[in-house]
């Protein structure tokens, strides 16, 4: 199937819950609403059109310039992006999955921004997703077990946003 | 005062001899957590063989090692583990700080690596490098060889904070305007 049908199927199925695509891309993603991730997700793992069986990668993406000067250049909407990287080794194809975020729950610097887990459609999703919220910052909800995976459990912030400050130190271990 | 020695018996000082044997017979705590660990790995190898320098029993139990090899960065996380390993070495012991990461943090210049383990454990030996090639730890461990020889005492007084601060025999001898000790060509010309 090719992306662009497969983005037809996935607007008649869930109409505007399906927020974006670009079906000529290099890699075809499809952008979906945060809330119905599970959902859509589901149907593309079921339907026999799709069978999406493998999350290979989840990753997320911070869209924001810490430099002032250089902000107003900037192309995007500051925001955050979880990107669902799925295959099927069934029918053989590819698609990846989008939803967009706010950085900040509520505008509130801190506050994580939540999406519901996929750790229910694909089941190594449970690990992607702690590593998405331990670098990104993006709380999952519904999650099993949603702890920091590569930092320690202490650890402060989350490392890949790009406005993280370094820590000077941790347990008294000098950083820089 | 003149003292007949009899056929086979040899007199030596008792530090000379304590040392002597310390420094041939080295046994590695290898702290592998990145590539330099492959080098290390090759270093044990056939094809460098460090036996030829008495230190090729690797032990993955600190208490039965007196050499800690460093190879690779070193994380927040991991130091206190590394600290641990360390305190749980029995003295007499040494480490090598086994390439860039281990010494100074190398590329990795980031918010979660330890800049220099030298920070928070004594270090002998610096082996700079990328990783270091094989014959790179070999120098390092002969020349810990020469500082433990030097230095080595029966009652342990090199562990004397002074004494660990002494530039190592190769830099005097630079300073001295020697030559730099060189290992013999086998079978090859000069």
């Amino acid at each position: 199937m090719s992306p662009a049908d497969i983005h037809q199927q996935l607007v008649r199925q869930f109409g505007d819950k399906i927020t974006g695509a670009n079906v000529t891309a290099l890699d075809p993603w499809v952008e979906v609403a945060p809330a119905a991730i599970v959902e859509v997700g589901t149907y593309l793992r079921d339907d026999p059109a799709l069978l999406f069986d493998a999350l290979n990668d989840l990753c997320a993406v911070d869209y924001f310039e810490p430099d002032a000067k250089k902000a107003a250049k900037f192309a995007h909407q500051p925001h955050v992006e979880v990107v669902y990287h799925l295959y099927s080794y069934t029918l053989k194809h590819h698609l990846k999955v989008k939803a967009k975020l706010p950085r900040w729950k509520n505008d509130q610097a801190g506050e994580l921004p939540e999406i519901p887990s996929v750790s229910k459609v694909w089941l190594i999703g449970e690990w992607h997703e702690r590593e998405a919220y331990d670098l990104m910052g993006i709380t999952f909800t519904n999650h099993p077990n949603l702890r920091r995976i590569l930092c320690p459990e202490d650890w402060e912030g989350h490392a890949l946003r790009k406005d993280y400050d370094f820590p000077l130190e941790y347990h008294g271990i000098r950083g820089q | 005062m003149e003292i007949e020695v009899p056929e086979n018996v040899a007199l030596t000082k008792l530090d000379w001899l304590a040392s002597w044997c310390r420094k041939n017979s080295l046994w590695p705590m290898p702290f592998a957590t990145a590539c330099c660990g492959i080098e290390l790995m090759a270093t044990g190898a056939s094809r460098h063989d460090v036996a030829r320098f008495g230190a090729e029993v690797f032990r993955f139990s600190p208490r039965q090692c007196d050499l800690m090899i460093v190879a690779g960065r070193v994380v927040m996380k991991m130091l206190p583990v590394l600290q641990r390993i360390w305190l749980q070495m029995p003295e007499p012991k040494w480490c090598i700080s086994m390439g860039a990461c281990a010494s100074t943090g190398g590329i990795f210049d980031t918010y979660s690596v330890v800049q220099g383990i030298d920070r928070f454990i004594p270090v002998d030996m610096y082996v700079p490098g990328c990783p270091p090639r094989p014959e790179q730890l070999i120098q390092a461990i002969i020349d810990l060889q020469d500082k433990i020889q030097r230095e080595g005492s029966f009652l342990g007084n090199e562990f004397i904070t002074d004494a660990r601060q002494q530039p190592k025999r190769a830099l005097q001898e630079l300073e001295l305007g020697q030559l730099p000790r060189s290992l013999p060509i086998i079978g090859g010309k000069a």
